[in-house]
């Protein structure tokens, strides 16, 4: 497998992994703000958010109806309409794509739920690898602390209820955790993840982060380019939003 | 049609079972003691004439039967349909969406039904998601890693009736070609005629390549129904005989 600066393509992947409760959406977030703020080409793109597959896997979530085999399908599923016809072209168009959760997600947890990592590996073997991965590494304790704190109802597959682990959701979210944390550490070394201390402030890991991307990336290769905007935009009154996201495009 | 009813009812033997490949994770194997008989064939080859009409002859024989098909799981067949009338999925999402079908069926449907004793009729399996696949593309080796959780049928039978012929049924049936048959989104050519011939064609030449691998029988689906059944028959009826 092979990056995508490794297959030439103009833009950059750049993907953050870790434990729900890790703090990684968070930093993402932030990280997206300041890339968007220097007026480059930035797409963000979530996990398990395709439109056209979301109903099917919302439903068969909310009825229990997946099994191992078919949970992983279902985000294979998502994953590949995502990466077709949102990530491969903006990468080809020179973008500087981010991605909360990417195919790492995938082989931590389906072989926590017991289907084979060759299989799970040979389905995603269509993608690319990110140029860069961000590890959010907290102690178990402290994401669990953190998801349990803001949402006291844990949802079936999202506690590992599925794999019979325990009948109490809250001790069988923290074995699934505890596993799915392993499992990336596994990884950790193949794949050259950054670890970042998720148990540091916001801002220093932040600090870290965009210190380490401005190492690694030349970011004025993203810039977006400045032409003018197509006429016909001034023919439908912006609404005041828009006015103020296109102020902020322009600040450098 | 008459049958000759049975006295007699012959209990199957068991089958050797195995997955293609991965499997399914938490399957015992030796549990599955019912029976899995697969119909192939491009539409218009008769498949759900002749799928009816051995469920009937099985019924007779005292054996109970499920039925399952592509696209009918309670997973997603109703997404995956909706998604294909917009003709807006990319091809490997639309190969893991009818794999993911697919696999609903086999954990739901198939696998629970060869547990209980059932012969389980399946109107198309892996083998036309594999050669559509194919014919748009997709890399063979990933689809034989993708559905390396199916389960090994105890027979297959492939009902090859040349485009020519398939053309025509199609016609007598609905007086129009079906936008997916015709193999449209592969852009052979605008003429519809045109590219349902070539598309059937190439779905012919990926059939007799998977044959080589999965080794389906083929049998000849000019025939009549009454005829093609009786020999259908009579190959399940030694499956079902195996000891």
């Amino acid at each position: 497998m092979k990056t995508f600066a490794e297959l030439n393509f103009p833009g950059r992947l750049i993907a953050v992994e870790g434990l729900d409760g890790s703090g990684k959406s968070t930093q993402i977030h932030l990280l997206k703000r300041w890339l968007e703020l220097q007026g480059l080409k930035v797409y963000f793109s979530e996990w398990n958010s395709s439109e056209l597959v979301k109903a099917a896997t919302s439903k068969a979530k909310k009825r229990e109806l997946l099994t191992p085999t078919t949970f992983s399908l279902i985000h294979a599923t998502d994953f590949a309409d995502r990466y077709e016809r949102h990530l491969v072209p903006l990468l080809r168009a020179g973008y500087l794509v981010l991605c909360d959760r990417y195919i790492f997600t995938a082989f931590a947890r389906d072989v926590v739920r017991g289907c084979p990592p060759e299989w799970v590996r040979g389905i995603y073997n269509f993608a690319a690898l990110p140029d860069l991965t961000f590890f959010f590494k907290a102690d178990l304790h402290v994401s669990l602390q953190r998801i349990l704190d803001g949402r006291p109802l844990l949802k079936y597959f999202e506690a590992g209820m599925d794999l019979r682990l325990s009948t109490d959701p809250y001790e069988s979210f923290r074995i699934f955790q505890g596993r799915i944390l392993e499992q990336y550490l596994a990884m950790s070394t193949e794949f050259n993840f950054l670890g970042i201390d998720a148990n540091e402030l916001v801002e220093k890991q932040q600090a870290v982060i965009r210190e380490l991307l401005g190492q690694r990336l030349n970011l004025a290769d993203f810039r977006r380019a400045e032409r003018p905007l197509p006429a016909r935009r001034a023919e439908r009154p912006a609404p005041a939003m828009a006015l103020i996201s296109d102020r902020e495009e322009q600040v450098e | 049609m008459k049958h000759v009813l049975q006295n007699h009812i012959v209990v199957p033997g068991p089958s050797r079972r195995r997955f293609y490949g991965h499997g399914i994770p938490n399957v015992d194997l030796d549990l599955l003691a019912g029976k899995l008989i697969v119909v192939e064939g491009a539409d218009g080859s008769g498949r759900s004439t002749q799928i009816a009409l051995l469920v009937d002859w099985l019924e007779g024989c005292g054996h109970a039967t499920v039925q399952v098909g592509l696209k009918r799981s309670t997973l997603v067949s109703e997404e995956l349909e909706n998604a294909q009338k917009g003709n807006i999925l990319s091809r490997t999402t639309l190969s893991l969406f009818y794999a993911t079908d697919f696999a609903d069926q086999l954990e739901n449907m198939i696998l629970p039904a060869l547990k209980a004793g059932f012969v389980v009729l399946a109107d198309r399996y892996i083998y036309t998601l594999m050669a559509r696949d194919m014919v748009r593309g997709m890399d063979e080796l990933w689809l034989n890693n993708l559905y390396g959780i199916a389960l090994e049928p105890d027979a297959v039978f492939y009902l090859n009736v040349p485009p020519e012929e398939l053309v025509q049924r199609s016609f007598a049936k609905n007086s129009a070609l079906d936008y997916w048959e015709s193999g449209m989104d592969l852009g052979l050519s605008r003429d519809m005629f045109d590219s349902f011939m070539k598309y059937q064609i190439m779905m012919q030449k990926t059939f007799r390549h998977l044959q080589a691998t999965y080794g389906f029988t083929i049998v000849d689906g000019l025939r009549s129904a009454d005829a093609l059944n009786a020999d259908l028959r009579k190959k399940i009826g030694a499956v079902l005989a195996r000891k």
